[in-house]
């Protein structure tokens, strides 16, 4: 949904993720660009390069922030120093909103680095929507939760995962990231229907989409971020645009990353799906 | 089974070591059968058992975090060569988990480690200890806080002798026992060390790496410092890193020069000569921070 409080009111367009092998193309070229999306953790840093890098990047583009290790569905605490590192990066990039995965990674103090899948449980809801709250008003920005690719499933789940996203959303009053790409890997791994789970979010509540490619392998699919977007997907991006409308969009492309212009011309792809959304609009 | 039950008893499984094949273990951290242990908790599906499904986390732990140590300290794989690097970085991540939010400081304990599991390097632990100690300050100088460089001006009536100078936080001094700077830009490739979204690998990223022949010891002091953000290695006399480490020490400026000068052998007469032209090298390259308002510092 374009400008909502859940993105600050903004409508960004279309971003890709700022990633060290562009930089050089970026800050040479200056190429036009909606957005930037960061890895927040790659910038919670004292000093050095990557921060000058920031700081030319946000003189001449507009810049969001993404995080990978806030594990909102961690049974810990948040983390003081993660906090506090956040907020001086917030208050660097005045990003208009902020997102983090809907998932937990660590346990009594150690870090796995991953992002591993939720117990689809009401506890596990009411927690993590609490700690959505925590971290909202402690950086005082709006938050988005991002649903994650998955591989496993728990018995102990309650309800399928759209209706855990919908529960800690509605809980914790923040918007979503809707990965497109991901609903499509963990709708192949858990077999169940893709469209069923975005024609089930609260497109009012939609901040920003992702879109990605991925990996298959015999038994299952890999959330790699190293292919361009398949078609199935772009289905899903379809439905997702129709029913939020015209949202922020961020390609995201991580392993075996290609030149800037490939990665830029895969994510403008997004922009005929967009325009029909402005369309529909007028009519 | 409660949310923290749940995390806790998967952490165990994705925490534990893989075998030598890189499959998950069939025998659980408390022992049991790791197909009885998966189930109790995940589900099957009609492609992939729980084990299975399990194995998948389990496989992407290890791979991430070894990538992560190996991309950190490629000098250190080139001392160990790979399969030592590697049987190093497992027992090192079974006794010291990440315990940050951010994979950068997962190699802050090797050292530590190290020096009390000795039998991982062998015949190289003081050439693997010094080059751990380069590694880690390359990580610490290359993104470490930089201050307001000092001044001339900001000397002036200012008390020499007692004068209490600052180096900038990211200035490292390291006293080593290896020539390991000449090595270290030697091995070293670029690295991407940014940290993937939401992406899984479904291997390791390995690196070549070519066994480096055994270096004689040579002493050495080392400052690994920042000039334009990047990351520099500057030999040193050995008075010059006693002064810089009374310094760092809090040490007022005479006292430091005095006690740094005490097993000097640099000519009395020559000392003032020498540390008037190292001061200059070192305010060039802005190793100082701007003095602390007595005011503001109270």
């Amino acid at each position: 949904m374009p400008g909502n409080e859940f993105n600050g009111f903004t409508d960004y367009g279309i971003g890709i993720g700022l990633r060290a092998t562009h930089y050089d193309h970026i800050l040479t070229r200056q190429p036009v660009v909606d957005w930037f999306e960061i890895i927040s953790e790659n910038f919670m840093i004292d000093g050095g390069r990557p921060l000058q890098i920031l700081d030319s990047i946000l003189d001449q583009y507009k810049v969001v922030q993404h995080g990978v290790s806030m594990y909102f569905g961690s049974a810990e605490r948040p983390n003081r120093e993660h906090l506090r590192r956040l907020k001086d990066l917030v208050k660097r990039t005045k990003t208009p909103w902020l997102s983090d995965h809907l998932c937990w990674g660590s346990v009594d103090g150690r870090y796995t680095h991953d992002l591993l899948p939720m117990p689809y449980t009401f506890e596990a809801a009411k927690l993590t929507a609490e700690k959505v709250r925590q971290v909202r008003d402690f950086l005082e920005i709006p938050i988005a939760v991002e649903n994650v690719s998955s591989y496993a499933e728990f018995h102990v789940s309650e309800m399928t995962e759209w209706e855990f996203l919908n529960e800690v959303v509605e809980r914790a009053d923040c918007g979503i990231l809707l990965d497109v790409n991901n609903i499509y890997v963990s709708s192949q791994n858990h077999s169940f229907d893709p469209f069923t789970y975005v024609n089930s979010i609260p497109a009012k509540r939609v901040a920003q989409i992702h879109i990605a490619g991925h990996s298959k392998y015999r038994k299952y699919i890999l959330d790699t971020h190293d292919h361009p977007v398949i078609d199935p997907v772009w289905k899903l991006y379809e439905r997702a645009v129709q029913r939020a409308g015209h949202t922020a969009t961020l390609l995201e492309w991580d392993d075996s990353i290609p030149s800037f212009k490939e990665v830029h011309d895969e994510a403008l792809k997004a922009n005929k799906f967009l325009a029909d959304t402005l369309l529909a609009k007028a009519v | 089974m409660k949310l923290l039950e749940l995390q806790r008893t998967m952490a165990r499984a994705v925490m534990q070591p893989l075998t030598s094949s890189e499959q998950m273990r069939n025998t659980s951290p408390g022992g049991t059968p790791m197909r009885a242990y998966a189930a109790r908790f995940i589900k099957p599906n009609d492609r992939l058992t729980s084990f299975e499904r399990l194995e998948i986390y389990n496989r992407q732990y290890w791979f991430r975090l070894l990538s992560s140590l190996s991309e950190d300290f490629p000098g250190l794989r080139s001392v160990l060569g790979e399969r030592r690097f590697d049987a190093m970085c497992k027992a090192y991540l079974v006794d010291c988990p990440s315990r940050s939010f951010t994979l950068r400081n997962l190699g802050s304990q090797l050292e530590f480690w190290l020096e009390s599991h000795p039998g991982f390097a062998g015949a190289n632990q003081a050439l693997a200890l010094d080059i751990i100690r380069l590694e880690w300050a390359d990580i610490e100088a290359f993104d470490g806080k930089i201050e307001l460089a000092l001044r001339a001006e900001d000397l002036a009536n200012q008390p020499g002798d007692t004068l209490r100078l600052r180096l900038q936080p990211y200035v490292r001094l390291l006293s080593l026992r290896y020539p390991v700077d000449d090595l270290l830009l030697d091995v070293r490739t670029d690295q991407d060390t940014e940290v993937a979204s939401n992406a899984f690998r479904e291997g390791r990223k390995r690196k070549k790496v070519r066994a480096v022949a055994r270096l004689k010891p040579s002493r050495i002091f080392l400052v690994v410092h920042r000039i334009d953000n990047s990351v520099y290695f500057r030999r040193i006399e050995a008075e010059e890193f006693a002064v810089l480490s009374q310094i760092r020490k809090g040490k007022p400026l005479g006292k430091a020069i005095e006690l740094a000068m005490r097993k000097s052998k640099i000519p009395p007469d020559q000392q003032a000569a020498s540390v008037q032209e190292w001061f200059q090298n070192w305010s060039a390259m802005g190793w100082f921070c701007r003095l602390e308002d007595p005011v503001a510092a109270s």
